[in-house]
């Protein structure tokens, strides 16, 4: 198992700060890193090593939490402490900043882009999720604010291919939304952890969603019947990670499917599967890579590369990233 | 957090108790040895918590006590357990945070550090507890310029 997870590089992202983040455009050619530095910082590969293109520094007072791209990749928005969400346009060489969404009361601790490119949804510690309309003029609009949490909002993530919202809470819990008559309208909470809920993550057909919580454990959803209207209900039984808090989880899109991921507190990267013939309503998940001391102080996020099969990316307390290729151990290899 | 953390002018506790504070560390004659590395123990960490207090230390007060104070070197673990002077203790957020800042300020960055009241002493002891241990909370309020200064002042030697 330990052959499946190798060090590619380390790069010092943030130095004598955090490295709360990090988000590969949807190409795969730029990965965006935010920190405790208040900066974003742009990488490219350029031969072996990764350099930094840009660093993002005036947009923001205090630490840079999320950023995430849209789906066209000409874009990057970034959640801060200072409750703002900056949004940045991608010039050639540079990126500016276009616009600033104020609203939310404290710190905005989260930002997605929604598949269409049209909506993009932010949450804070104010304990609501704000979704935001795109028009052509690239104007943003609030088109709906939820108040369906009852603490800090830690994450927001879209289904991959639906208008489809998902948030988790330092409640315990994970709400989904939909809009309804035009309006969002929370059509699920997902109860089962018992603390806070940092992060989640959908599969690549966005029939399972994968959460990770303060309460050292993993679950995986998975939406009931065939129908989109019967929601989204847990899948039995949840199956734990018996180490400490796991601060971010991400789903493989292509072309390891369903290999999942986390990053944690206890400095550790894991990455677990589905065990092949598996029943999809009880799956059985096994532990295919684990990496003890992948950074010397808290991973705060791992994300799998868009089209480089099992290249991964993380980032530490420590400010550094790292780069690891990650292979399928060989099934029904008795090692 | 920020606006539990107001300083009332009148005293939660104008009377508290008074504990008799613990002795001078013995050193050994190993610790003296220049040429041995000696492993971070409870009492050093309890020292670092309770010599900069005032105008009560935390000793004194009970809030901290060294049998509630663990640390492994070779696990990079501390847990500290504090207890709040009352039950009802509006400072026991504050106390923690500053006891925490504390840690990780003295101690190498690869430390995990725990801070938690001792069970069955404070009436939201876990609320209290669960925002000490969420690290972005913790990131966020030193942000907090204001909240800052007043960790800063509860940390602070006394004259």
């Amino acid at each position: 198992m330990k052959d499946s997870l190798t060090l590619l590089s380390r790069v010092s992202a943030h130095p004598d700060s955090r490295c709360w983040f990090v988000a590969w455009n949807p190409t795969g050619t730029l990965l965006a890193s935010c920190g405790g530095d208040r900066t974003i910082r742009i990488w490219a590969k350029e031969d072996t090593n990764w350099v930094c293109k840009s660093v993002l520094g005036e947009g923001h007072q205090r630490t840079v939490r999320k950023v995430s791209w849209s789906p066209c990749g000409n874009y990057l928005a970034s959640a801060s402490f200072d409750a703002t969400t900056c949004i940045w346009m991608k010039k050639t060489e540079e990126f500016e900043c276009v616009t600033t969404l104020e609203g939310h009361e404290n710190e905005v601790k989260s930002v997605a882009w929604a598949p269409s490119g049209s909506l993009l949804a932010t949450c804070s510690r104010d304990k609501s999720v704000w979704v935001w309309e795109v028009d052509e003029e690239e104007e943003y609009e609030c088109v709906s604010v939820l108040n369906s949490h009852t603490q800090d909002v830690k994450h927001v993530v879209w289904h991959p291919n639906q208008e489809l919202l998902a948030s988790a809470s330092y409640d315990d819990t994970v709400k989904l939304y939909r809009e309804e008559e035009d309006d969002w309208v929370c059509c699920a909470t997902l109860e089962g952890h018992t603390s806070t809920v940092w992060s989640l993550a959908f599969d690549q057909t966005g029939d399972r969603l994968a959460t990770c919580s303060d309460d050292k454990t993993v679950r995986i959803w998975k939406r009931q019947g065939a129908g989109e209207e019967k929601g989204v209900s847990k899948d039995e039984p949840s199956w734990k990670c018996i180490l400490f808090y796991l601060y971010r989880c991400c789903s493989c899109k292509n072309p390891l499917s369903n290999a999942l991921a986390t990053a944690c507190g206890d400095d550790a990267i894991r990455v677990f599967e589905e065990d092949a013939g598996s029943d999809p309503m009880q799956p059985t998940i096994s532990l295919t890579a684990h990496m003890p001391r992948a950074h010397t102080q808290d991973v705060n996020c791992v994300a799998w590369h868009p089209k480089e099969a099992g290249l991964l990316a993380s980032c530490s307390d420590d400010g550094e990233m790292a780069f690891w290729q990650y292979q399928i151990p060989s099934r029904g290899a008795s090692k | 957090w920020v606006g539990k953390m107001v300083v009332s002018s009148q005293l939660e506790n104008a009377n508290p108790l008074i504990y008799q504070r613990s002795g001078e560390r013995q050193v050994t004659a190993l610790e003296e040895d220049e040429d041995v590395v000696d492993k971070i123990d409870d009492r050093e960490i309890f020292d670092i918590l309770v010599r900069a207090e005032h105008p009560l230390s935390l000793e004194e007060l009970n809030v901290l006590e060294q049998i509630r104070v663990k640390v492994s070197d070779e696990e990079s673990a501390v847990s500290v357990e504090f207890t709040p002077t009352i039950p009802h203790c509006s400072m026991a957020t504050l106390i923690g945070l500053s006891i925490k800042v504390k840690l990780l300020r003295s101690l190498p960055e690869r430390f995990k550090v725990d801070v938690h009241i001792t069970p069955g002493t404070h009436a939201s002891e876990h609320a209290v507890n669960k925002q000490l241990a969420d690290k972005e909370r913790v990131a966020a309020a030193l942000e907090n310029s204001h909240l800052l200064e007043v960790v800063n002042q509860c940390l602070s030697a006394r004259s």
